[in-house]
């Protein structure tokens, strides 16, 4: 699913350059759920950039289901990004004036879907998450735990090749934690392929693979023993 | 652009961000409200000074005698220089192209006019029916001398508001006899002048009647014209000049008067006199074009600083947007359409609620240099149409810029 061949990036600050990625070679297959794992200045969120074409490699190759991403324009980034990904962040992004629905409905407004379409998907994916009861909430009034359930909905919605999350329980306590990850989970055996970075150990063993990220290399890359988020849930 | 779910998409957008909308509609609406009360003044102001200086045709020709004070061709100054009826009969034909109202006069001044019992000192002038127009008079009763007055030389008078007042009270006039220099004449009608009372103490004869009540058998002491208002008013200068030389030389001709003699010829012209008020209502006009423009120019930089200020708050929106996969001019042309669509909709608002108090307001202001205020409505619409362009224009920059925003900038900005 995803290929990724000597992958460097650098980034300007002023006179000298940052040297984040050296050289990353990678590759997840379709239905994995892997982890990447780094201290902060790892490169970890970087290479989460990379793979969600929110920023490009300077140099190396990357390959999204058999499609070469390079020299890519915008128009035709946003394009990729609506039909291959799906974003889970730290800090929600949900956007506040929209309610559950329309916010998981808003891919599919991108994708061209007619409003009858959207709102019928939309009303799927939210009852997915169980929170078909919350539709016509807008985010500040629901819990942490809520708005990333609504997240994962609308990451779902317009049914990506890979969910990327970026710390997707960082803001979250740790029984909320569990409840998004046995979510997770459980969209990761339904065969989509998951990618979350993370900084935090236990959320970590709760995917199958755990890609360890130190100074813009991979020291270490291996299959774990899932840890199920049900049993503390 | 014109796709259905986008504006759907947008209608949501504005109807939940309604603090927003509405002060950048009251903003837009109160801007282009109170560019139509100022232009509306602008207008009233120009009606206003315009109408004070009304009170006779801005452009009238009138030509009077004297004696002449210059020898010329042999003949012997102070000579009365006596106009007749077939001058004012030549001057008509010779020039009929030229002319709009014409009229000779046979004046007496400061006449004795007797009702009953009382007794006014008035100036009493034998007329043609177009003098009324000339005088720019109105007629607040009755009627004025006609063209069969004239033909019949009836006995019938024309009186002033103030000779109303002073001779009649409260009583209608019409049809009562007054005697001038113990002649009858039957009252047909009252009328006004915008130039107030000095100018309403004058009655009106019948040329004809006249002539022959005050033995001037067929003499007259001037004649008056006026020239039509032609496309632009230095056009019409230019021939009220032309005309005032030309006439001027042939009466001098005719009666034999040096070229020099300036004192038994006399021939007057308005126009130079209305140019100067136009030059007032021009520069008037002027300034508050001005004023306008920088209220316009205000209220373009309002809309832009409103633009900016909407995208610097949805940077965050932005960069969901943009992750979620909205391509760059999806972008540009959503903050863009909502820009137009909520400047369009308040500016009509402000044009209408504008143009309505204008309505309701205009017709009760009394005030001699303020009259009916008014804005042409396509001028006001064309006001609007670039208050909204030029405010889409300035609102670009700051979209086109929002839509360049890396996704993942946007989306750090906490």
């Amino acid at each position: 699913m995803i290929e990724i061949k000597d992958l460097h990036k650098s980034y300007r600050m002023g006179s000298n350059s940052l040297h984040v990625l050296k050289g990353i070679n990678f590759s997840v297959k379709e239905g994995e759920l892997v982890s990447i794992m780094g201290s902060s200045g790892s490169g970890k969120s970087t290479l989460l950039n990379i793979l969600g074409m929110l920023d490009e490699a300077d140099e190396g190759s990357y390959v999204l289901d058999g499609v070469p991403i390079k020299n890519l324009n915008e128009k035709i980034a946003a394009r990729y990004r609506n039909k291959f990904l799906g974003f889970i962040f730290q800090s929600f992004n949900l956007i506040n004036y929209k309610t559950a629905l329309d916010n998981v409905a808003m891919p599919l407004y991108y994708q061209g879907l007619k409003r009858k379409e959207r709102v019928e998907k939309a009303e799927y994916y939210l009852e997915k998450v169980g929170l078909a009861p919350w539709s016509h909430h807008l985010p500040n009034e629901l819990s942490g735990g809520q708005k990333q359930r609504v997240a994962v909905a609308r990451a779902l919605a317009s049914d990506p090749k890979v969910l990327l999350a970026d710390e997707p329980t960082g803001a979250l306590d740790s029984v909320t934690s569990h409840e998004v990850m046995d979510l997770i989970q459980g969209i990761n055996d339904e065969g989509k392929t998951i990618l979350i970075v993370t900084h935090e150990q236990d959320i970590a063993q709760m995917t199958k693979r755990i890609v360890n990220l130190k100074d813009g290399v991979i020291i270490d890359d291996s299959p774990v023993e899932q840890v199920r988020a049900k049993q503390y849930v | 652009m014109f796709e259905i779910e986008r504006w759907q998409e947008i209608f949501e957008t504005l109807r939940k961000n309604k603090l927003r909308t509405i002060l950048t509609g009251i903003s837009v609406a109160s801007g282009i409200f109170i560019l139509i009360i100022l232009l509306g003044f602008s207008s009233g102001i120009q009606n206003g000074v315009e109408e004070q200086f009304s009170d006779d045709a801005k452009n009238e020709i009138s030509i009077r005698t004297g004696r002449t004070t210059k020898s010329y061709k042999g003949l012997n100054p102070n000579r009365y220089i006596q106009l007749k009826n077939e001058d004012f009969a030549d001057v008509n034909q010779d020039y009929d192209n030229y002319l709009e109202y014409r009229s000779a006069n046979y004046s007496i001044w400061g006449s004795q006019v007797v009702y009953k019992n009382e007794v006014g000192n008035f100036s009493v002038r034998g007329v043609h029916p177009d003098f009324q127009f000339i005088e720019a008079s109105n007629i607040v009763e009755g009627r004025f001398i006609n063209q069969s007055d004239i033909e019949e030389a009836r006995k019938i008078i024309v009186i002033g508001t103030k000779v109303k007042s002073e001779m009649f009270k409260n009583q209608n006039p019409i049809g009562e006899v007054v005697s001038v220099f113990g002649i009858n004449f039957t009252i047909v009608g009252v009328y006004s002048d915008p130039g107030g009372a000095r100018e309403e103490d004058n009655v009106y004869v019948p040329i004809s009647s006249a002539q022959i009540a005050f033995n001037g058998s067929d003499n007259i002491r001037g004649m008056s014209f006026t020239v039509p208002m032609l496309g632009s008013f230095n056009k019409t200068l230019e021939v009220s000049n032309a005309l005032t030389e030309s006439i001027e030389a042939q009466i001098k001709q005719k009666y034999m008067v040096s070229p020099e003699d300036r004192s038994a010829v006399r021939i007057g012209n308005t126009l130079e006199r209305a140019k100067k008020i136009y030059g007032l209502s021009q520069i008037l006009s002027l300034v508050f074009w001005f004023v306008g423009l920088g209220t316009i120019v205000a209220g373009v930089v309002g809309v832009g600083n409103i633009m900016i200020i909407i995208v610097k708050e949805r940077t965050k929106e932005i960069g969901i947007r943009k992750a979620l996969g909205a391509e760059p001019f999806s972008i540009v042309s959503m903050i863009l359409q909502e820009a137009i669509f909520v400047t369009m909709f308040s500016g009509l608002f402000g044009l209408i609620v504008g143009l309505g108090l204008l309505e309701i307001v205009g017709p009760t202001i009394e005030n001699d240099f303020i009259k009916y205020p008014q804005v042409d409505f396509n001028t006001a619409l064309y006001t609007v149409i670039i208050l909204v362009v030029a405010g889409a224009l300035a609102g670009f920059v700051p979209a086109y810029r929002a839509a360049k925003i890396k996704p993942i900038v946007a989306l750090r900005d906490e």
